[in-house]
């Protein structure tokens, strides 16, 4: 019962709060050892999912299973197989980092030589060896979250729950805890996270699920996603306004022929492109070419905005086709 | 990768152990804040004696005392209840604090015994209480108080001051539970302040118009300054009303009353899930 392939199901799970659904049928299938996470707008109900799958959050229908415990009978078995990261840098602010790692390891039933030795390897892995006497009020945002992940982790959990792992972390905070969430996954731990960045699933996810006020929407890998909506992008920006039509024909025919889209505020073109370096080349000559002046060219992830609403008006349309086909 | 899945308890009293290792661990934790924050715990004791000296010497010339007495006497006790009631404040701001930032959340995905945290924090918080009403004793002794029917008595007197705070205590958890954050204390203290000065604890209550004698009379804290009263030896008015005949039944029921109410509430409150 210990081991199965799957980490983490939900088949068909519902949750509404008084009018509102929260969940209105998630299902999510999450092979052990992999990295999946939730992605979308705030409210989609990421939240919602992580807090019922954590035990938190009794659910209204449909199933959900942790390592094989099924979430709202076995929750003793669940709590003690999974590690709970969430929104907040839940840990004790007045304690030092080693005395908050001590008193979790406690409460997780540890002898107090055992939880010692244990928050000294967790403070040496996250790099904060050097600061586990110091009280957690003095530490950058950065530190706190890697204490927190390192809380999470003092039974070595076969599942980790992320929740927005990196929201209102600086650069330099979230490559920390990306790095340190790469390294659980290579250790062979399931993670699921949730983010309102398509680039921080694109980092750390083998699969992505995309919801949308409690429903999956998309599901696949992070590249899979992408060549829905046609992949990357390539952004342009011209000097004088005046260059933006001629710019935008240019770029739509270098980049592969799908139409730019004008941003005239911004002076800035953008396109989708299939090869990035090439399509970044072409375009650069292109403009050369034409004699067109252009002050920036970027290749960029497409935004979650932008998957977000190629995926809506998919739907959207879909549903439209459905509904002709039915009155035909 | 040093630690496994612990071993599940199952039996009842592997249970019940556990139940009481984990609120241990976490009292012990706010006795670490003690250590951390010396200068908190300073000014946290020092503020009941500030009260003892500002209205035992500010008021205490302007005020008659029955029989004739010392109103140093007569206020102490009031001072040691008001000074239990006061710690609701104390407990709201840890419950909530930690509700706020997730900290009881994760404990609750944890596999620790459900009572754990809310037992722990009452537990941390009657010990810092016994120390607060130490010092105050002292203090009190110093300014010419003291109790005159013996040590037992003394004794259930200091008890029945606990038991208030025990009581209060779980109060201030249902609040901390149910409240939005940390910055909502000031809600509270408009809730604590009339149910400390609306008492006996300073003035007689035949001395007040008749609706709000009768208020203060009903007011759980003047039954245990009453009873304190009564138990130390210390003047009071007494009062014909049934409720001011019966101080010392009343200073213990009051308290179970409230616990009756608040500790269900906080349970439900712990676990909206279950």
């Amino acid at each position: 019962m210990s081991s199965t392939d799957v980490a983490v199901l939900t088949a068909g799970l519902r949750k509404r709060y008084g009018e509102t659904v929260a969940l209105g049928g998630i299902d999510l299938t999450v092979p052990t050892g992999t990295v999946c996470g939730l992605l979308g707008p705030n409210g989609a109900g990421k939240t919602t999912v992580v807090r019922v799958l954590a035990t938190l959050l009794r659910y209204d229908g449909g199933r959900a299973e942790v390592a094989g415990f099924d979430v709202a009978r076995q929750a003793g078995q669940v709590r003690r197989r999974i590690g709970l990261v969430g929104q907040h840098a839940a840990v004790d602010e007045i304690l030092s980092g080693r005395q908050n790692l001590v008193m979790f390891g406690r409460l997780y039933h540890l002898g107090m030589a055992v939880a010692r030795c244990r928050a000294d390897e967790l403070l040496d892995r996250f790099g904060l060896a050097d600061t586990g006497g110091t009280p957690v009020k003095q530490y950058s945002g950065g530190m706190r979250r890697r204490l927190d992940l390192a809380a999470g982790l003092i039974l070595s959990p076969p599942v980790l729950f992320l929740d927005e792992p990196t929201t209102g972390l600086d650069p330099r905070g979230r490559n920390e805890v990306w790095a340190a969430i790469r390294a659980l996954a290579v250790g062979g731990t399931t993670v699921l996270l949730t983010t309102q960045y398509l680039d921080e699933a694109d980092q750390l996810a083998g699969q992505v699920c995309v919801l949308d006020r409690g429903r999956v929407i998309a599901d696949g890998s992070p590249d899979q996603l992408k060549s829905r909506l046609g992949g990357d992008r390539i952004d342009v920006v011209v000097r004088p306004q005046a260059d933006l039509p001629a710019a935008a024909t240019v770029v739509s025919r270098a980049a592969g022929g799908a139409e730019a889209e004008v941003d005239p505020d911004n002076r800035r073109i953008s396109a989708p492109v299939c090869d990035r370096v090439r399509a970044l080349t072409e375009v650069a000559r292109a403009l050369a070419d034409a004699g067109i002046d252009a002050e920036d060219i970027a290749l960029r992830r497409p935004t979650l905005d932008e998957v977000f609403l190629h995926l809506t008006a998919e739907r959207a349309a879909e549903a439209g086709e459905a509904k002709q086909e039915v009155t035909v | 990768m040093t630690t496994g899945v612990p071993v599940s308890s199952s039996s009842s009293v592997d249970r019940l152990r556990w139940a009481i290792v984990d609120g241990c661990t976490i009292a012990q934790r706010d006795l670490a804040h003690w250590a951390r924050q010396p200068a908190r715990i300073v000014v946290s004791l020092l503020f009941p004696v500030m009260l003892v000296l500002m209205f035992g010497y500010l008021l205490g010339g302007g005020m008659a005392v029955p029989d004739g007495g010392n109103y140093r006497e007569f206020l102490l006790p009031g001072m040691f209840a008001l000074a239990m009631v006061f710690g609701v404040e104390m407990t709201f701001t840890a419950v909530s604090t930690d509700a706020a930032r997730g900290v009881s959340d994760r404990f609750r995905s944890m596999p620790i015994a459900r009572s754990a945290v809310v037992v722990g924090r009452a537990a941390a918080d009657m010990l810092e209480s016994a120390v607060g009403l130490t010092v105050m004793v002292a203090c009190g002794l110093a300014v010419g108080w003291g109790w005159h029917r013996g040590i037992g008595r003394a004794v259930l007197a200091v008890a029945l001051l606990l038991l208030l705070r025990f009581a209060v205590g779980w109060l201030g958890i249902y609040l901390g539970l149910a409240s939005t954050g940390p910055d909502t204390l000031a809600a509270v203290q408009i809730l604590v302040w009339p149910l400390a000065f609306l008492s006996n604890a300073f003035a007689e209550p035949d001395t007040m118009p008749v609706w709000l004698g009768a208020v203060v009379e009903w007011n759980p804290l003047s039954s245990t300054v009453a009873a304190a009263r009564e138990l130390f030896g210390n003047p009071d008015w007494g009062g014909d009303s049934w409720v001011a005949q019966h101080a010392v039944p009343m200073a213990v029921g009051w308290p179970l009353l409230l616990l009756a109410v608040f500790v269900p509430l906080s349970a439900c409150r712990a676990h909206p899930s279950r």
